[in-house]
């Protein structure tokens, strides 16, 4: 696996030289960042190249950076290795290659926080459909070119986007069903946002002698 | 004559095939579907949402509840993906146990699944072989866990402790006198070892039988060969992943192409389809059924062999001994810090994939450093394939549906999360 990475890291490079914004290895895995504008002809060359053959688009995740590493260590540690540039949302993209049997990360950063916009790739790998419906949900980003852009996850009629940083644990509402109006009924949550376990940093090396 | 006109159907949320809370809004153009839109989300948790809020390890019992019926195989690649990040070392005998269970979930999906596809298509008997079988391996999963599925028995690490060296007993009821207590209980006087392999003995006779109701069985082939029908270049494209892809023919299993744990020490083959059809999936996973077996055999052979511990001895990781913590202040303290505050994880990102009995399960896991992760994203093999339904369901007859929601192996704890 680590010669292939080798190689494939150099394929890269040699495909992309002007687009790679950042190609890192990590734990064995190989994380390429691109930019928003030059998404859609790498991945379509990611495909088709013979080199690289990437058929298999496996998984699309939306990530909101907002609260990275912000409030709870002293030195507000970022992703060291991403140039994050202060941009919030982000996709990450899985691909594998059958024939090559290798693996890539592809992270592309959305420029505008306030309304997050990257291109559908739903014309390169059909399976990119759903995936990218799931982060248009769950995250509000806008995927320009996808056939059918409405939420799957959520219920009818929901408002916000759930797994952004400042939405709370808790949701904003709570339906019941209503015996005199029989019907069911959504009203604001009464719920008590609590937090069991708190979040903490440790320095490195914390508690190892 | 009057005019016919498409019509639109619902099929679900509360439908016994739908396998689950589908809803499936249907256009028909006579009895051929002409339209297919899955609503999806009824069983929408945000696991991955709760993920934030929790530590590390009080996340594992989630995994569980994805997958409902292979439980422990989505714990698998959750205590992978820490592992990974962390660099956390796990003792081989843990490994192997991880395996033999993998296989042992495999199996009881296949089981879960050939029964349940089977009723769908009108062979009703099927369903009470099958889960004969799913009872023994409930109970072994019982043995080691407590809980008969959803066992939360993989750690970070390891495994929540070693093999049992007794099974529980059967014992007199209304129900059983002694005499069928006694017969009951034949295959339980050993180890857990002993009781899965007088299973694993027995198991590819009972293979046998489902397949004599089946494979050459007319009906059944009239309802799946040629049916929901997917090319290879298709299949990928369309992001198919285990027995899906494998059914289409190509040659493709995570524990053959990219090893973890002991996969690559163990004798077994992959199973591949040729056209691509309902019941080239059948045969696939019937296949893997026997291969899942073999694996188990080998992986009991080796678990009597080799004793040894089952977590990893770094505390920071993994709880100390009742008894020393009974004892030592150190390891007092590490459990307590364990058990409230929970371990940190580097920063960094990782996926982590296991060759799921659906195909490829993925965990995607951002740390920041603290002790939850900052991120974790599921890659549910369902997903994907729920999303195909329309294009492989399209010009089919609307029974031909329930034959594909069927082998596509759907269920919602995972698509929906």
């Amino acid at each position: 696996m680590a010669t292939d990475l080798n190689i494939l890291s150099s394929n890269l490079n040699e495909a992309f030289s002007d687009k790679v914004v950042s190609l890192e290895e990590r734990l064995g895995e190989l994380t390429l960042v691109v930019k928003a504008s030059d998404m859609l002809g790498v991945f379509t060359r990611l495909r088709d190249d013979a080199d690289l053959r990437f058929e298999e688009l496996i998984d699309v995740c939306g990530i909101d950076y907002s609260a990275y590493g912000s409030e709870l260590c002293e030195e507000g540690r970022y992703l060291p290795d991403v140039p994050r540039e202060g941009r919030r949302f982000a996709a990450v993209y899985h691909l594998l290659s059958v024939t090559h049997n290798v693996r890539l990360r592809v992270r592309v950063f959305a420029e505008d926080d306030a309304m997050p916009v990257l291109n559908s790739v739903n014309e390169i790998w059909p399976s990119a459909n759903w995936f990218e419906r799931e982060a248009f949900d769950l995250y509000g980003i806008i995927f320009v070119g996808h056939p059918d852009l409405r939420r799957i996850l959520t219920d009818y009629g929901f408002v916000g986007n759930p797994f952004r940083k400042d939405f709370p644990l808790s949701g904003t509402v709570e339906m019941r069903y209503d015996a005199a109006q029989k019907r069911v009924v959504y009203e604001p949550v009464t719920v008590e946002p609590r937090e069991i376990t708190p979040r903490t940093m440790r320095e490195e090396n914390y508690g190892r002698s | 004559m009057a005019e016919i006109k498409n019509y639109t159907m619902n099929f679900g949320p509360q439908h016994p095939a739908a396998h689950g809370v589908l809803r499936l809004v249907l256009e028909l153009d006579g009895e051929v579907i002409e339209r297919a839109d899955p609503h999806i989300g009824l069983l929408h948790r945000a696991t991955e949402k709760l993920a934030e809020h929790k530590t590390f390890l009080q996340t594992v019992p989630y995994m569980d509840r994805l997958d409902y019926v292979s439980m422990m195989m989505n714990e698998h690649a959750y205590v992978m993906a820490i592992e990974k990040l962390a660099g956390i070392e796990v003792p081989v005998r843990a490994q192997y146990i991880r395996v033999m269970y993998d296989e042992i979930t495999r199996i009881l999906n296949h089981l879960l699944w050939l029964g349940a596809h089977a009723l769908d298509l009108g062979a009703m008997s099927l369903m009470f072989y099958t889960f004969r079988e799913r009872e023994d391996l409930m109970d072994a999963y019982e043995a080691v866990s407590g809980a008969r599925m959803h066992a939360a028995y993989y750690r970070p690490g390891g495994v929540y402790r070693d093999l049992p060296d007794s099974m529980p007993q059967y014992e007199a009821s209304k129900i059983h006198n002694a005499a069928a207590v006694k017969k009951l209980n034949e295959n339980r006087q050993g180890s857990l070892l002993d009781f899965l392999d007088d299973f694993a003995n027995r198991f590819p006779r009972h293979v046998d039988e489902y397949e004599t109701l089946l494979t050459n069985n007319r009906i059944w082939k009239q309802r799946t060969v040629g049916i929901g029908v997917v090319s290879p270049e298709r299949a990928m494209a369309l992001g198919f992943t285990g027995p899906m892809l494998r059914g289409s023919g190509v040659v493709w299993d995570l524990r053959k192409k990219q090893p973890y744990e002991v996969y690559d020490k163990l004798d077994f083959d992959i199973p591949v389809g040729v056209e691509g059809d309902c019941y080239d999936r059948y045969l696939v996973r019937v296949e893997e059924m026997r291969q899942s077996n073999r694996i188990i055999k080998q992986c009991i052979a080796w678990l009597r062999q080799n004793p040894g511990p089952v977590m990893t001895d770094d505390l920071k990781f993994g709880p100390p001994k009742r008894e020393s913590m009974k004892q030592n202040m150190e390891e007092l303290i590490h459990h307590f810090k364990l058990f409230t505050e929970g371990f940190h994880v580097p920063a960094g990102e990782v996926y982590s994939a296991v060759e799921h009995a659906k195909g490829e399960f993925g965990i995607y896991l951002v740390s920041d450093g603290a002790n939850k992760p900052y991120r974790m994203k599921i890659r549910a093999p369902g997903f994907p394939h729920l999303a195909s339904l329309e294009e492989m369901a399209k010009g089919h007859m609307i029974a031909d549906v329930v034959a594909i929601i069927g082998t596509q192996d759907i269920v919602f704890g995972e698509i929906d999360r």
